[in-house]
């Protein structure tokens, strides 16, 4: 995205824009239920790297590891995470979907833990380990757990197939032991609509590993 | 052989048709590697957004975007795109900026002055004004309802509800338009029919429609709701061309689920009346749905059932909402509810078998076979003799419904098949897969013709620039597509084998291909690998193109679905827990992928019966849940085990994606009377729904 293309348009932000900006940042993130830890976030770097002043769209940068790399680029403080991911770092397995937490297509591993990328801020995600369906494999090296989705047909049109996976990875990656109930469980944040679950349940609990 | 003989091959001893296929794209599709329209991103992409009306009727006075036209970011606004909003979510102006944030800022910087005029969103409002319902064909036979009554040992008498249902694709609507020169473009497409949607942007730019590449390599569910270009597809060109830059414009999930289409409503009045021995002998209905502005509406009834003596009036109810489009097996599920519905208060009126009254009351033997499956896998004599018998908290019982479909193919399609000297296996046709498997079966078709491995053959799909095929709606795609495939595949194989003869001073037709070989049938001993066969085509190989065979494909399907549930009598909870699905498919292509859409369908129609409504208010006029949080649908915790069954009837291929869906609804809601003795006549059953029932009943 080429974002000062247009010089003639371009215009030095005023204040009240760049707070208008910050207001739509803090109005987002209370969806989350992380009121103002976006701006905190922003203001706690803005010390640190003194790079946090916003330009001329209201862009701070932001520094994130994605996949075991680190990358640094600048966002409005408003875009989430899962934006960021997908159209500044071309990063598409993870779908908006439902943009609102509703859905888990935008799962992601944050430290290990999943969470819905859409309601996280891309700010808020620094300094934390970044794992998307991208840092799982590749198409010709495949988990076991992906190889069980395409053996098992656990998906259909695909668009969900990401979250799905990320969220059993991250079960049974927290219990190798899962039974089907608690596979079941950790499928609940997510939705399909071609209607997957059964063969997504079978697929994880392919290798789980028997209780000992 | 002629074309004409074409047979599929029989599974016992054939390789991938008829097995457990993996889709060919499983693999990109659990890497987040496969790119689907959301995920294209071209370099100086603009993002187009349209300014939605917030009124359901209104005339926009005056428009002025100068504001957004000057934000920084800001590369093109278009405010001439409608002046009258017929509903709350109607596109009055777009624009295309650099980021979405920006596109947001834009629209919400554009000023509209507007003449606000009265509206009526409700189809249970807008139906008791006469002014604003329109008669439609009903359904006549025999005579008067009213002068059979007498003659029926039960009568039943109600009103019926199942409300406006979302398609609620995953994947929004949308596209991400580029023009490559004055007259050409490369449109990337969320779509059920690329030829189509190439046809409608030609039309539309007045531009030769090879002119305009559509692509969609993979798509996030359609569900009958993405067949245009739609108004996204006309102002993304219209943006990328002013801007002279691609544009991208994807639906955010509210505009997705206010103006991307829905599935119509039905309120129904009938009266229903049914002999001692289980015969339907009268029914009188009307029957009332929205289907958004427009003046039609219709809705199969009284389904699959002869009612001799029938009166069905059905009217449509025109209302200031998004317009419906086709959603999955457009308004069977619907007709299914009401008719099953009634059909089993009849029966539990009389104390007689449902299934019985069921094989009784249609003309199909399939059906019948199947229904009498059906109870025998899902423990039919399980269910209570006396609905309701129960004293526990948690009530069990079991219910079934049946359904009707087509399926069948039709010409148009093509195919084209290549072989290459290098071995190289290519089928190329412009159909798409929406998550039913078809490049998989595509790539089975010919693989399973030359008896090479699937991984050997590249199976081209999704993009208008490859040869016809038809839109995927219908569930005609299986059926349209493989006899295509498999003619062109058998039309190549042909040529090879003349190839092979030379080689091997064997005549053709005593060939055959076995296992990576090509191979005398008199002589085993006599063989050449495919590779080598290939190795001496002429340097541009073999290419056919394949058409349409009627042989290979026949269409009428019928299905039958037993659900059992357990309702907490406690909370009005209701949990499926098992559903067994009987469906009519001929000769299945891909057992894999048969089954999933068996599994996919019936878990749509438990979510239609338990969760799905669409919730207009009338005092805004706007729609109260369009996002995946309110409009609720079936999650983890509620699927059932689901047993699908395939039910083989003839060697022909026949599309299912539909009928899966039909009868689960209904079959549910039979079976939580059959739980608990209490009769719901509107869905979803909720658990207010479940225990207002308990109120009237007592």
């Amino acid at each position: 995205m080429s974002e000062n293309s247009k010089d003639s348009k371009s215009k030095k932000l005023s204040r009240r824009q760049f707070l208008g900006t910050a207001g739509s940042a803090i109005a987002a993130t209370t969806l989350s239920g992380s009121i103002l830890s976006g701006a905190v976030c922003a203001s706690k770097h803005k010390e640190s790297t003194g790079a946090q002043s916003p330009d001329a769209q209201g862009s701070v940068e932001v520094s994130l590891k994605v996949n075991g790399k680190s990358q640094t680029l600048r966002v409005q403080p408003r875009v989430t995470l899962l934006d960021t991911l997908r159209e500044r770092l071309s990063l598409t397995g993870s779908k908006r979907i439902c943009d609102r937490g509703n859905c888990g297509g935008c799962t992601v591993l944050l430290d290990g833990k999943p969470i819905y990328a859409c309601m996280m801020l891309a700010v808020d995600a620094q300094n934390k380990e970044i794992t998307t369906i991208e840092g799982l494999a590749t198409p010709q090296n495949l988990t076991e757990l992906q190889k069980q989705f395409v053996e098992k047909d656990a998906l259909m049109c695909g668009f969900c197939t990401p979250g799905f996976v990320m969220a059993c990875h991250a079960a049974l990656k927290a219990n190798p032991n899962a039974t089907r109930e608690e596979i079941k469980q950790a499928c609940r944040g997510n939705i399909c609509r071609c209607g997957t679950f059964n063969r997504v349940f079978e697929a994880a609990y392919a290798i789980a590993k028997p209780k000992t | 052989m002629s074309q004409n003989k074409l047979k599929w091959h029989d599974r016992k001893t054939s390789k991938y048709l008829g097995k457990n296929v993996p889709r060919v794209d499983g693999p990109e599709k659990v890497s987040g590697h496969a790119k689907y329209t959301y995920d294209i991103i071209l370099p100086g992409m603009l993002y187009g957004k349209f300014l939605r009306s917030p009124y359901a009727n209104a005339q926009v006075k005056s428009i002025d975007v100068s504001k957004a036209k000057n934000m920084p970011g800001v590369h093109a606004v278009i405010s001439d795109i409608a002046t009258q909003a017929r509903f709350a979510g109607q596109e009055i102006a777009a624009v295309a900026a650099e980021s979405e944030e920006i596109a947001r800022d834009a629209i919400n910087a554009i000023e509209i002055e507007w003449d606000v005029q009265p509206h009526s969103v409700e189809t249970l409002i807008a139906m008791r004004r006469p002014d604003r319902v329109s008669e439609q064909r009903g359904q006549t036979a025999g005579g008067d309802p009213n002068n059979f009554w007498s003659q029926c040992a039960a009568v039943v008498e109600g009103e019926y509800y199942a409300p406006v249902r979302e398609h609620l694709s995953l994947e929004t609507h949308g596209v991400v338009a580029r023009w490559d020169g004055p007259d050409r473009a490369t449109v990337w497409v969320s779509t059920q029919a690329v030829h189509g949607v190439a046809g409608d942007l030609s039309g539309a730019f007045r531009i030769p429609a090879e002119n305009i590449t559509i692509i969609c390599e993979h798509m996030g569910g359609g569900f009958g709701s993405k067949f245009s270009a739609g108004t996204e597809g006309l102002y993304a060109m219209r943006l990328a061309r002013m801007t002279n830059r691609p544009v991208k414009m994807m639906l955010e999930r509210y505009e997705e689920q206010v103006a991307s289409g829905n599935g119509p409503d039905c309120f129904m009045k009938c009266k229903a009346g049914m002999t001692a021995d289980g015969k339907l002998l009268a029914i009188d209905a009307e029957i009332y749905g929205t289907s958004g502005n427009s003046r039609s509406y219709n809705i199969p009834f009284p389904y699959i059932y002869s009612v001799p003596n029938t009166r069905v009036k059905i009217f449509a109810v025109p209302t200031n909402t998004g317009g419906a489009r086709a959603l999955r097996a457009p308004m069977h599920p619907n007709a299914s509810f009401l008719m099953e519905t009634v059909l089993d208060e009849l029966i539990a009126k009389l104390n007689l078998d449902p299934v019985e009254v069921r094989i009784a009351n249609q003309g199909s033997d399939v059906r019948a076979n199947q229904l009498r499956l059906g109870a025998e896998k899902i423990g039919w004599d399980r269910r209570n003799k006396t609905p309701g018998q129960s004293k526990e908290r948690f009530q069990r019982g079991i219910g079934c419904a049946v359904s009707t479909w087509g399926g069948g193919g039709g010409r148009g399609s093509e195919c084209n098949v290549r072989i290459g000297r290098d071995g190289n296996v290519y089928a190329g046709i412009g159909t798409q897969d929406l998550g039913t498997g078809t490049r998989t079966l595509v790539a089975a078709i010919v693989a399973e013709e030359l008896s090479i491995p699937i991984s050997k053959v590249k199976a081209d799909i999704g993009r208008s620039s490859l040869p016809n095929s038809g839109g995927s709606g219908g569930s005609v795609t299986a059926a349209s597509v493989s006899p295509a495939v498999k003619s062109a595949a058998y039309e190549a194989a042909q040529q090879l084998l003349q190839t092979a003869s030379t080689i091997l001073g064997v005549p053709p037709n005593d060939l055959e291909f076995k296992d990576g070989q090509i191979r005398s049938k008199s002589d085993p001993s006599k063989s050449v690998s495919f590779e080598n066969a290939c190795a001496r085509l002429p340097a541009n190989g073999i290419s056919v193109t394949g058409g349409f065979v009627a042989g290979l494909q026949r269409g009428g399907v019928a299905g039958a679905q037993f659900v059992e549930v357990e309702v907490d009598t406690w909370t009005g909870h209701v949990q499926p827990i098992k559903v067994v699905a009987v469906q009519d498919c001929g000769y299945w292509l891909n057992k894999l992928t048969a089954e999933s859409q068996i599994i996919g369908g019936v878990i749509q129609g438990l979510s239609m019966a338990l969760f799905e409504d669409r919730k207009m208010d009338e005092p805004t006029g706007r729609m109260l849940n369009p996002n995946m949080e309110t409009y609720k649908v079936l999650g983890a915790l509620e699927v059932p085990e689901i047993e699908p069954i395939l039910f083989e009837t003839h060697e022909q291929v026949a599309g299912i994606g539909e009928p899966v869906v039909i009868p689960t609804a209904a079959a549910l809601g039979n079976a939580v009377y059959n739980a608990t003795g209490v009769r719901i006549r509107t869905l979803p059953i909720t658990p207010k729904r479940w225990f207002d029932a308990l109120e009237t009943k007592r």
